[in-house]
């Protein structure tokens, strides 16, 4: 794929593309892993002969694929002068007529509203994945409304629907209006459209199956779906560009146990208001 | 839209005037801004952005750059914690590794 980028990219250009193997991942990723690594680069040049086949001396990787590879010490191993090249190959053209110059924006790695969106479907099936694996428990706590196994069932029905309202939060509203969202932690952004949604839950969507919940069934809401929001777009870290281990981590330590606090004192409390209520 | 910039003051990165070249391949490489090279010398002008990536360190001719790198990717972090060795992504770096050059290490200097 990142092949077929490049060639259309450069219409009417006469150049030798030298391919690295990364058993299919794209350049960041490959670059932070390894795979498209000095090791490949250098062993490649060899491989293909390079050498023989241009007479210059001049290689043009992609800049995202500078985690991976150290130019000074490509050139010293390859004798290859590692050029790198802009962040997009539809600046290439640009950036070659221009004598190998790019221009700043050319060299920064965007995350706009486009790219966000495109994440979101992966999002979401990873999340409904784990739904799939919680869905019997659900089942089961439906069961302690103890009134037939077909109120129970939809009980089950409805408190799965309510976890979805947070993926809904966490994987599709805070991805795209991560810009806009307060706070810089993820998880934290992830709360606003939680609690959105879990007021949506409790008084638009189940007021719908004729349920109005008690007060207490109501706050149990108010802390899971925030809280699956938050883990959910906690998650959404990997997928940016623009977070460090180092930040994560800290989100981390403050984050995953508030989200494991507020689930299980969400859960308790719906298990209180279905016996004794 | 302004960029966008995670937590304040986490990051590792640190760059050593002293051995700095004024080369400017830090400034090349880094997909954030977080350098500008004025009188030969580059200067972090924005670390809040950096996301440790380390291409800035591993380009750095004179080894003036040091960051701990790794993946700002919560999944990665909990996969490596609950031992998952493969994820969506096949991405389960949760450790930091210091980038340092070594030569010997890659295994390829001989010529």
């Amino acid at each position: 794929m990142s092949f077929d980028r490049l060639r259309e990219a450069l219409p009417g250009r006469n150049a030798w593309i030298l391919v690295l193997d990364t058993d299919g991942i794209n350049v960041w990723c490959a670059a932070g892993k390894g795979t498209f690594g000095i090791d490949e680069l250098v062993g490649r040049i060899e491989g293909c002969g390079l050498k023989n086949l241009v007479n210059h001396r001049q290689l043009i990787v992609p800049q995202l694929g500078a985690a991976g590879i150290s130019a000074h010490e490509a050139q010293r191993l390859s004798g290859f002068r590692i050029i790198y090249g802009p962040v997009r190959a539809a600046d290439l053209p640009e950036f070659i007529d221009s004598g190998y110059k790019a221009k700043p924006q050319m060299r920064e790695k965007t995350f706009t509203t486009a790219e966000r969106l495109a994440l979101v479907p992966v999002e979401v099936v990873h999340a409904l994945k784990t739904l799939f694996f919680i869905f019997p428990s659900l089942l089961i706590l439906g069961g302690l409304v103890g009134s037939g196994l077909r109120a129970s069932a939809t009980m089950g029905l409805l408190d799965t629907a309510g976890l979805m309202f947070g993926i809904v939060a966490g994987c599709i509203f805070t991805p795209l209006l991560l810009p806009w969202l307060p706070g810089r932690a993820f998880a934290a952004k992830g709360i606003p459209p939680g609690i959105a949604c879990a007021l949506l839950y409790i008084f638009v969507f189940l007021p719908r199956y004729g349920i109005s919940l008690g007060t207490l069934a109501g706050a149990a809401w108010l802390l899971i779906i925030p809280a699956v929001s938050a883990y959910l777009a906690m998650n959404f870290t990997g997928c940016s560009t623009f977070t460090s281990l180092s930040g994560v981590k800290k989100e981390m330590r403050i984050a995953v146990p508030l989200e494991i606090g507020a689930t299980a004192a969400g859960v308790i409390m719906l298990v209180v208001s279905r016996f004794f209520f | 839209m302004g960029k966008l910039v995670y937590l304040r003051n986490v990051v590792t990165l640190g760059l050593d005037a002293e051995k700095c070249s004024g080369c400017g391949m830090c400034g090349i490489v880094c997909p954030r801004g977080v350098f500008e090279i004025s009188g030969r010398k580059a200067t972090i002008v924005d670390r809040d952005s950096c996301m440790e990536c380390g291409a800035c360190a591993l380009n750095c001719p004179s080894k003036a750059l040091q960051v701990r790198t790794g993946v700002g990717c919560a999944t990665a972090v909990i996969n490596g914690m609950l031992g998952i060795k493969t994820s969506g992504c096949d991405c389960t770096i949760d450790q930091y590794q210091t980038v340092t050059v070594n030569p010997a290490a890659t295994g390829l200097d001989r010529g």
